[in-house]
């Protein structure tokens, strides 16, 4: 029943968290001026007006950029349970998780070699 | 059903169970997160008087005694500011992405232990929680800048989340070893596993690698891309203006001091120290080890000068992300060698328990592992040395040439 307490305080505080900056905003919603107009709900861009659409495509490297670290992130979330166990683990385990680590590492390698790391 | 303290005394009062521990947990709740709302209140103004005196001046000393009640100033004025939405936003993610940003560094606070008896939620998997939290500031980030249909705002976004999502990977690997030495991710169990000898002694470069990372996931000086006044005015939060614009703000100072504690805590055994089995006691040296590293960071933010985009990229991807991947095999191969010969602290079982160790049992992988470590930052900080020469030569040399013919230069 404790187990699932810590968890009862992990809803209660997420739900909570949001409401913390939210307050203020809602508080200040009502004491605020209004008064927009056109010319003040422009995009800002110094002064000058925009041109074309901001929603385009963007450049590949961020997407590289994020594979990458896909590949890293869930390699990851399989070293936590092995470093949580290392303790109690013989030298077979050190055997399993150093080739793992290295097939990550491969990975970098790889990515390295291709070039797609270095930014452009 | 597990109803101690304040539940106990509204259940003993008459009170629905149920009811009587939701309320007890809704007081903790409140108890947890009013620690770091107070804090950042006096946190923003211990950052603008170090900022002013690293700057030569003197910073805010009109509004109450020593400027301290300039937050509050600043907090009304903010709240009585017009707050513009362009028509072009796309406006539910326009206002959720403070939301979210906020919420993402106050839910670390959930696990923290502020002493031995005083923490939120004491989660088994308190390292992976505040992981997957504090990426969900990433989330925000990307969340602003696309709503807010700015070009401007946008290009930031991407930049930043590049960064972030980057030096996320050193982070993580650089949790690892903590993880690793106390066999536990409970962070409380993690700070009674430094009892023996800080992790800071056993792993430095973890250490370093931790706060370096750290302190580029809040986007400060030297890895102030996100803002980057110059280039991208502002940044993912241009379109943003009056208690929105703040509470970016609010989040990015708490996420400071966040990691601030999270170091102390991870490395530098949080609560421990003198008489820390005092409440009291235990909860000042966590905040005097926090502040103390706090300091250092705003120290960073306000000496070094912002990288470019590049630099930052290629100094994580090329030496951050190697060196953590390589420390983590050598700290594990060094661990695993003491282990099979015995000369960590065991329990009953034969397993390594570093929890309740005392200085003499934890000696000899303390020095093996600072040896390792030591092994490992001579030659970069060789290398190191060797680039500021040769840049320094290469100066004086242009300089001679210079002096020679005068007539060629200026």
């Amino acid at each position: 029943m404790t187990v699932l307490n810590e968890w009862a305080f992990i809803g209660v505080f997420a739900i909570m968290a949001p409401i913390f900056p939210a307050l203020p905003i809602l508080i200040a919603a009502i004491l605020r001026p209004k008064k927009p107009n056109i010319l003040k709900s422009q995009t800002y861009e110094c002064g000058v007006e925009t041109v074309g659409d901001t929603w385009v495509q963007f450049r590949v490297q961020y997407y590289l950029y994020g594979l990458v670290f896909l590949v890293f992130d869930v390699e990851m979330v399989f070293l936590f349970p092995w470093a949580m166990a290392y303790s109690q683990l013989d030298l077979f385990a050190f055997g399993a998780g150093f080739l793992f680590i290295f097939l990550l590492a491969d990975a970098l390698i790889y990515a390295w070699r291709k070039e797609v790391l270095a930014w452009r | 059903m597990d109803c101690t303290g304040l539940c106990e005394a509204l259940y003993r009062g008459g009170m629905d169970q149920g009811l009587a521990q939701f309320l007890s947990i809704f007081a903790g709740v409140l108890f947890v997160s009013g620690v770091p709302l107070v804090t950042v209140i006096f946190l923003i103004w211990v950052e603008r008087k170090v900022a002013a005196r690293i700057q030569d001046r003197i910073g805010p000393n009109r509004v109450g005694p020593f400027g301290l009640l300039q937050t509050f100033a600043d907090l009304i004025k903010l709240l009585l500011k017009e707050d513009i939405t362009p028509t072009s936003a796309d406006r539910l993610l326009y206002n959720l992405a403070p939301l979210v940003s906020f919420a993402s560094v106050i839910l670390i606070w959930a696990v923290i232990p502020y002493t031995p008896y005083h923490y939120g939620a004491d989660l088994e998997i308190g390292v992976l929680y505040f992981v997957a939290v504090a990426s969900l500031g990433t989330l925000a980030i990307m969340t602003a800048g696309w709503a807010s249909n700015n070009k401007y705002a946008l290009l930031g976004a991407f930049r930043v989340v590049a960064l972030l999502v980057s030096y996320e990977i050193p982070l993580v690997f650089s949790l690892l070893i903590p993880v690793m030495l106390a066999g536990s991710m409970s962070l409380l169990d993690i700070v009674f596993a430094q009892s023996g000898m800080w992790f800071v002694f056993l792993s430095p470069l973890a250490a370093v690698l931790f706060f370096i990372s750290s302190q580029a996931e809040t986007g400060r000086a030297p890895f102030d891309l996100i803002e980057a006044e110059s280039e991208l005015v502002a940044g993912f939060n241009i379109e943003y203006s009056g208690m929105k614009f703040g509470m970016f703000f609010a989040a990015e100072f708490l996420h400071v001091f966040t990691n601030a504690v999270l170091i102390t805590i991870l490395f530098f055994g949080g609560w421990l120290g003198l008489l820390w089995n005092e409440p009291i006691i235990a909860f000042l040296w966590l905040g005097i080890k926090s502040a103390l590293f706090y300091f250092v960071s705003l120290w960073i933010r306000n000496t070094v000068p912002r990288l470019r985009i590049d630099q930052v990229m290629n100094f994580n991807w090329f030496f951050l992300v190697p060196l953590s991947i390589i420390l983590l095999l050598v700290t594990s191969g060094v661990v695993m060698i003491f282990k099979t010969v015995g000369l960590v602290p065991l329990d009953a079982a034969g397993n390594m328990q570093l929890a309740g160790a005392n200085l003499f049992d934890m000696l000899p992988l303390t020095l093996a592992l600072l040896a390792v470590n030591a092994l490992m930052i001579a030659p970069i900080l060789n290398r190191w040395r060797n680039i500021g020469r040769e840049a320094r030569l290469a100066n004086e040399r242009r300089q001679q040439a210079r002096m020679a013919s005068p007539a060629v230069g200026d």
